[in-house]
Order: C-alpha cells, then structure tokens, then sequence
C-alpha cells in the first residue's frame, strides 16, 4: 500500500473505539474534547438544524474552524459537500486532520465525488452498502463511516447500514473465487477491491458509524453490530445536558459489550434530543440517498 | 501457562498491537479492567487520544493498579502511550504517569498533513545497528530525557524509543510497520521481568 494511503488509514486506527463528536463553536469543542472525544467535526449547524432550517447547506467559514482548531488538541474534521473539490482544496490547505465528505450538505456534483488521491489530507465518506463504501475506498477514502439518517435522532438507517454492509462482506467470504467478478458487477464496485474483501472478510479502511445516534444505548448497539467507532451528530449538542451525555456515550464505546457498565452510564441523563422518526420523513428529505 | 501481554483497550489502535504479538507466538489481551490487568505480565499502552485514555482512566479510576502493574511490570508506551508515561508533557500541559523521567510534546511535528513515515535507526542491546519503518502519526516527540534513559531508536538526531528500567515508551507507530523488532525487544522484557524461569523465547 502506498504510504500516503497508510498515513491516513494509520490516524482512522487510532481513532477506534472513540467517538467523534459534530460541534459549531468552541465551546462546544471544548466540552467535547473534555468529555473524552476523540476528535470534532467542526460544522456551521449540527444536521438537526440544517434539517430545520432547509436551504443550501454548504462547507462552514474557515475562520470558524480555525477558531475551533487553535481550543482543542484533539483532531478537527471538518465536512465538504459531495463532489465539492473546492471545498475540499480549502480544508486542506486549512489543514484539517480529516475531510469528510458529506451527504449531510448539499451535493455540488450529481454525478462525481472528490478524487480522493489527489489529497494529502485524509478522507471519510459515508455509505450505505458495500457497493458504495469500495466505490469511495476506490476514490481514495482512508475510513467509511455508514450514512444512517443524520439529524433524526433515529438509529434505524444505521442499524440497517451496518447490518448491510456486514452481510455482503460475509457474502463475498462465502462464495467461490469465480464469483467474484459478476459480484463486483453487482455491488459497481472496483474488482481488485472486491477480491481484497473476500480474502480478508472486511473493509480495507476502518468502518465507523454515524447517522442518528442519541443515547449511549445507541452507541453500543452499533458497537455490537460490528461498527469500530461512532461519529456522533446532534444526539450531543440537541439533548439537555450535552456535557454529561458526550461522557456517557463515551463510556458506552468502550464498554460497548458490558451490560451492567451500559446499564451505569445510561442512567440520569437528562432528555435526549427529540428527534424525528426516519417514518415520518418523506422521501425527498432523506440525506442517505445523496451520492451514488 | 505463561501469562498474556495485556493492551489497554480503552480506546485506540489495540487491535495492530494484538496481530503484532500474535505474529511472534504470544498471546496479546485487550484489557479494561484492573482485574484483567491483573492476569499479564507485561502491558503495552497503545496509540490512541491520550486526552480520551485520561479521561476513561480518570473515570475509572485506573491510575492506581496501572502504577502498582508498572512497579512490577514492563510497560510500553506507544505515541498516546509515550505520553501518558512522560514525567512531563507540553503543548499543552497535561497529566501524566511520571514512569520515565522524559519531557513529552505533544503533535511536535504539527497535524495529520505532516504526519509522515521515514527510517528510525535502531540501536537495540546486543544487537548490531539496524533500521526499521518509523510511521508518524500526529507523533509526540522527546524534547527532554533525562538520566538512566537509553536511547533505542533515533530518527533525525532526536531519541524516538527510550528505555528506562523495564519500561519503554516509543514516539512512532511499529505496530503499523511490518518490523517485529521492538515488539520482539518489548517481550524479551518481559519474560526479563517475569518471575518464572526456563519461559520459551519469542
């Protein structure tokens, strides 16, 4: 593998069994990084807000990143719009540790998303299949995280991303050698990639979580589902005590698979965002579907 | 039985660690708990947020049994790990263990866009001068060493593993390079250290 590609997988790695928490002023971070985050995604609205407020959601004023940078010494990410190259120049120039490339904004391109290895600055896109997670591995992506529905507060798309993606790389361990061609027609993912997923029986990249995360129970199941870390939205900074619960979901990762350490930290925590139940959503305002 | 090597497991790259001493014939255990911990002879502190490893620590209350194994134990430090077992860290001011009399800075080399990977020179006892793949993640860097420290490892005339008794902290990440040396180092202190005599070298 080429070096340029080990160094951005190489941060992903030390990223997992953390939590990444969305964030729109410094203050925000500050909470964060103390609560024990591993790193911030420095955004203008958490996806709850951009969901409310509609209109173009695009990638937030450098100065605002900047400002969030210089407060915590934890890693800052920061969000593109999908296709938006630009934006992208701007974040790395910035020198942002990760660029994530966001259904959450609006799409710049319907049809192209960033070319990936023309960055030194590492990239996180989301995905909803294993079609499309080897499509964005393909591009140069250095870590997948699946899409779920962000800003709902509902867990159930990614619970059925994780899900999703589980099973067709245990598929591909399955089935014969001679298949594997008319299987990457399938998923439209690039052959070499397919054929590395079934001799290893997961992602070449790190595979976090993300989209609809709001209680440390939450967290935890995406844990037990397969997920390596958990990006976390406006589950934090929409609930009534942020502080507390940023720690509590935390803990939650890390004691993902103990029930009595669950059963500690899920208590008293005050109300978790409202949210909106991914039923009651018509169709043109999911976030998941954008991108290919 | 011989016992296990543990891995932190709190949060961080656990998992490269494990492969690495599975590579070698031994057996790694993620550990979280002080009874886990317990059961080893030897711990690696892995690369990860030393500001996330200290508050998960903090909030268990771990420090204690951490210090009590490494009075008896070997430990490793590894990039977070170096951190936490400084004597002093910079950039910024925060705790640490104080296991090694070193003076740690954290992300000296700057962010993820100058994170690189370059050959350390390797100068481990009884062994002729090697090199081997150094990967720096956001890395710390040793801008103070004091007395009873050997230097281990060199990249750019700067130390980059030192050891001081039975303990090592490592600035780069040899878990994610294919070199087993300083893992190979790392357990030959360990079965140093164990209590048992006659134990199989790795």
């Amino acid at each position: 593998m080429e070096e340029s590609l080990r160094l951005k997988i190489g941060l992903a790695e030390m990223l997992k069994g953390g939590v990444i928490m969305d964030v729109v002023t410094a203050e925000h971070a500050k909470i964060a990084e103390d609560a024990g985050a591993v790193a911030v995604m420095a955004l203008e609205r958490v996806p709850a807000d951009i969901r409310r407020e509609g209109g173009v959601a695009r990638m937030s004023d450098p100065a605002l990143i900047e400002e969030i940078m210089s407060v915590v010494t934890i890693p800052v990410m920061a969000k593109c719009r999908i296709g938006h190259f630009g934006e992208a120049q701007i974040l790395q120039e910035l020198g942002v540790d990760y660029i994530d490339e966001s259904e959450v904004l609006t799409p710049a391109d319907e049809e192209h998303h960033v070319d990936k290895h023309a960055f030194k600055t590492p990239f996180v896109c989301g995905a909803t299949d294993l079609g499309e997670a080897l499509r964005r591995i393909g591009e140069g992506a250095a870590l997948i995280r699946t899409k779920g529905e962000a800003g709902t507060g509902d867990v159930i798309e990614a619970v059925r991303h994780i899900r999703r993606i589980r099973r067709q790389i245990k598929t591909l361990t399955l089935i014969s050698e001679m298949e594997l061609m008319a299987e990457a027609k399938k998923l439209q993912a690039p052959y070499e990639l397919v054929r590395q997923v079934a001799k290893e029986g997961r992602l070449p990249v790190p595979n976090f979580a993300a989209g609809g995360v709001a209680t440390p129970a939450d967290a935890a199941l995406l844990m037990q589902l397969g997920s390596e870390a958990e990006f976390v939205g406006s589950g934090i900074f929409k609930s009534e005590d942020p502080a507390k619960r940023a720690q509590a979901i935390v803990k939650a990762v890390t004691f993902y698979d103990n029930p009595a350490e669950l059963l500690k930290v899920s208590k008293g925590l005050g109300t978790p965002m409202t949210g909106i139940a991914r039923n009651e959503l018509p169709q043109e305002q999911l976030l998941a579907g954008r991108g290919w | 039985m011989v016992r296990p090597v543990a891995i932190l497991a709190l949060q961080g790259a656990v998992e490269p660690h494990r492969v690495k001493l599975s590579e070698l014939g031994e057996e790694g255990v993620p550990v979280r708990t002080a009874a886990e911990l317990a059961a080893c002879r030897g711990l690696i502190l892995p690369g990860g947020e030393s500001t996330t490893l200290l508050n998960l620590i903090e909030h268990y209350r771990l420090a204690e049994p951490l210090a009590e194994f490494a009075a008896a134990h070997p430990v490793w430090g590894v990039c977070a790990g170096a951190i936490l077992m400084a004597e002093r860290v910079e950039n910024p001011e925060q705790l640490s263990f104080g296991w090694m009399p070193l003076t740690v800075r954290r992300n000296a080399y700057g962010r993820q866009n100058e994170s690189f990977i370059d050959r350390v020179a390797l100068k481990l006892p009884g062994q002729p001068p090697a090199q081997m793949e150094g990967v720096f993640i956001r890395a710390p860097r040793i801008v103070e060493a004091n007395g009873g420290l050997t230097v281990l490892a060199e990249h750019g005339g700067s130390p980059v593993t030192v050891q001081y008794g039975h303990h090592l902290a490592t600035t780069f990440h040899p878990e994610l390079s294919s070199s087993q040396a300083l893992h190979r180092h790392f357990l030959s202190l360990c079965d140093g250290a164990a209590e048992r005599s006659g134990r199989r070298l790795a």
